[in-house]
């Protein structure tokens, strides 16, 4: 009797919508990891329990709580996963840095070139506080993500600003990435590439159609018309003028690259990969000529070697000695010799760091962990329901992962050596800042998509019943 | 500090680490095989649902009763048949299921009729497997044979139960 209409079924998702308790147990979790790490670095450099542990330990739990406690009430749906990865990453970073200052080598490096060595951990701690703050502000503020869809054009204009402006700053390590006020100097382009991707996603949601749909097929490829190539193009031209003027090949990368897969994910066609591929392959090749800075760098990559024949930076060979050191467990926190990088260790060479202190398998892990960000990211553009909920979640996710990408890769020598920051882990204010913000507008996409769906409105009968009139 | 504690710290931090990578995987497990299948239109003997899940599901039909002892009774009704109106001849499988009748849109038989109220009258099998009839509160009131209903009432069958123009009974 009733075999005859079971083959109808309905799928929907099981787990229960709000997550707050699982991240809740995952962020103690998450600020322990570090406390451990900080305690083992101690006592492997100085045989004793380093003095600030307690406070340091006190002073990340606080701000992991007031991160939960502000998603507990504001963003109530939002993924489990984000606030937890995001604080075991920046707590690491800390104790990495916190190792790096006790460095006797790269503080007689400092002495030697005729600078103060400070330590970094101390400020990187405020500038974790700062990025809280914006965290628990951006959470707060932002009512609705799909509220950004206003300001798309005006995002548009002050990425570009943000972009051209360091120009007109003096450069600073070779490269003018730098806005600079008193002593005091912020990385624009950690913050452009958020707000670009508010303006792709706005620009593409309305484009797509035109972008996907008007082409024409040649050789198994759709070539896309002039007109819908136009953005493009200037995009193109943007990030290579940046690579020109600013020296900065990782940003343009950025750009370039976040464009790419945005563009990709609203057509869906994959002739705008082979596009964007072709059009970075040149203009990389072509600065790569020209630029003498963009050339270094480059020849370093090649035979990163050569620089204790020729006398260069030794930076890259010595990244590299350090995760072969490192072998498959590591030598240890405080037990390695990362130091040696000197300039830029705990910075944009932090990776090096992990990779002879925590060996292969820590590295592996720190990828993993920034992997789940990347991958909470997708989820969330999967699950969202509208679609400037999910080009934005997936240009930020994008955005993310290209920088890993980038930054590890030339740590690692696979591709040349860009300045960036590894996002949470390296020292740096404007890195670390700009990436919790970035985490709180994933953190309020996935909570409108993870937000059940409301009740179907009641059923307003247009015409009334007509009562029967005996 | 002896090499010995190092080691062990070293290890044991990497272990920890792994931990907090594979606990996490575990939480996200969920979303990537957090699918439920439900079968729909045969009674349900699993555990009864959670009430946020009702919500998420689509279309979903109204609570379900289950049927213990009245299933496969010689002489219980099995289809729905409207008789009279302008869905004459529309039959519906009895399963178990609550039936509802109405203009509203989610009822389980839309009647287009304008003497019927959005949500008219409900059929529904009490726990012995007998069909009950109960009116909703409707303007124009749902008739059985000739009386009309006051009260939840179980319907014999072939019984003509009149909604508005419309004219329903039961039938083996």
């Amino acid at each position: 009797m009733s075999s005859s209409t079971t083959n109808t079924t309905t799928i929907s998702t099981a787990g229960p919508p709000s997550r707050r308790n699982t991240e809740l147990a995952m962020l103690v979790f998450a600020v322990i990891i570090p406390v451990f790490a900080y305690a083992n670095a101690g006592l492997a450099l100085s045989d004793e329990m380093p003095s600030g542990m307690l406070s340091y330990g006190i002073g990340l739990g606080l701000l992991a709580a007031v991160g939960h406690l502000v998603v507990r009430k504001f963003a109530p749906y939002a993924d489990p996963l984000l606030l937890p990865i995001a604080t075991l990453l920046n707590g690491l970073g800390l104790v990495l840095i916190w190792r790096l200052d006790q460095s006797k080598r790269l503080a007689q490096r400092a002495e030697s070139i005729g600078q103060v060595f400070a330590p970094s951990a101390p400020n990187q701690l405020i500038y974790s506080a700062l990025g809280v703050a914006l965290f628990v502000g951006v959470l707060i503020l932002l009512k609705d993500h799909r509220l950004l869809q206003r300001y798309t054009y005006i995002s548009m204009v002050v990425a570009l600003i943000l972009l051209i402006l360091p120009v007109f700053f003096p450069p600073r390590f070779g490269a003018r990435i730098w806005i600079t006020l008193g002593s005091f100097s912020i990385q624009p382009g950690e913050f452009a590439k958020i707000i670009i991707a508010v303006f792709f996603s706005g620009y593409l949601m309305v484009k797509r159609d035109a972008l996907a749909l008007a082409s024409r097929r040649f050789m198994g490829l759709y070539l896309p018309r002039g007109r819908d190539l136009g953005p493009i193009l200037v995009v193109w031209a943007i990030s290579i003028l940046i690579l020109v003027f600013e020296t900065d090949l990782g940003t343009s990368l950025l750009f370039f690259g976040l464009f790419v897969v945005m563009l990709y994910v609203a057509t869906e066609r994959t002739s705008w990969i082979v596009f964007g591929m072709l059009m970075s392959a040149v203009g990389a090749v072509g600065v790569a000529t020209f630029e003498p800075h963009v050339q270094q760098r480059v020849d370093a990559w090649l035979d990163p070697f050569a620089a204790f024949k020729t006398g260069g930076s030794d930076q890259i060979a010595q990244a590299m000695m350090a995760f072969g050191s490192g072998g498959v467990f590591g030598t240890g926190l405080g037990q390695g010799n990362s130091d040696l990088i000197g300039f830029a260790a705990n910075s944009d060479f932090i990776l090096a760091t992990i990779g002879e202190e925590l060996g292969l398998a820590g590295t592996m892990a720190i990828l993993l962990l920034y992997g789940l960000i990347v991958e909470r990211g997708v989820r969330t553009a999967l699950a969202a329901r509208d679609p400037f909920g999910k080009l934005l979640a997936i240009g930020l996710s994008a955005a993310f992962a290209i920088q890993v990408f980038v930054v590890a890769g030339g740590v690692m020598g696979l591709i040349p050596l860009t300045g960036m920051t590894m996002p949470f882990i390296a020292q740096g204010g404007s890195s670390v800042i700009a990436n919790w913000a970035l985490v709180a507008i994933l953190i309020k996409i996935s909570d409108t998509a993870r937000r059940p769906a409301p009740a179907p409105a009641p059923t307003t009968d247009a015409e009334m019943t007509q009562v029967v009139r005996p | 500090m002896s090499e010995l504690t190092l080691t062990v710290m070293r290890l044991g931090f990497l272990a920890v680490l792994w931990l907090f990578v594979i606990v996490a995987v575990q939480v996200i497990r969920s979303d990537l095989f957090g699918t439920r299948v439900t079968q729909r239109g045969s009674a349900r003997r699993g555990a009864p649902d959670r009430p946020q899940q009702q919500q998420q599901r689509q279309s979903a039909p109204p609570p379900q009763r289950q049927q213990s002892g009245g299933r496969g009774r010689r002489g219980a009704p099995t289809k729905l048949v409207v008789s009279e109106g302008t869905l004459t001849g529309t039959t519906v499988a009895l399963q178990g299921q609550t039936i509802t009748l109405g203009r509203a849109h989610d009822s389980t038989i839309v009647l287009d009729d304008d003497y019927a109220s959005s949500r008219h009258a409900r059929i529904y099998p009490d726990r012995d497997g007998q069909w009950i009839v109960e009116d909703l509160g409707s303007t124009n009131g749902t008739y059985l044979d000739r009386t009309r209903l006051t009260t939840p009432t179980p319907i014999a069958l072939g019984a003509p139960i009149r909604i508005g123009k419309t004219v329903i009974e039961l039938r083996k």
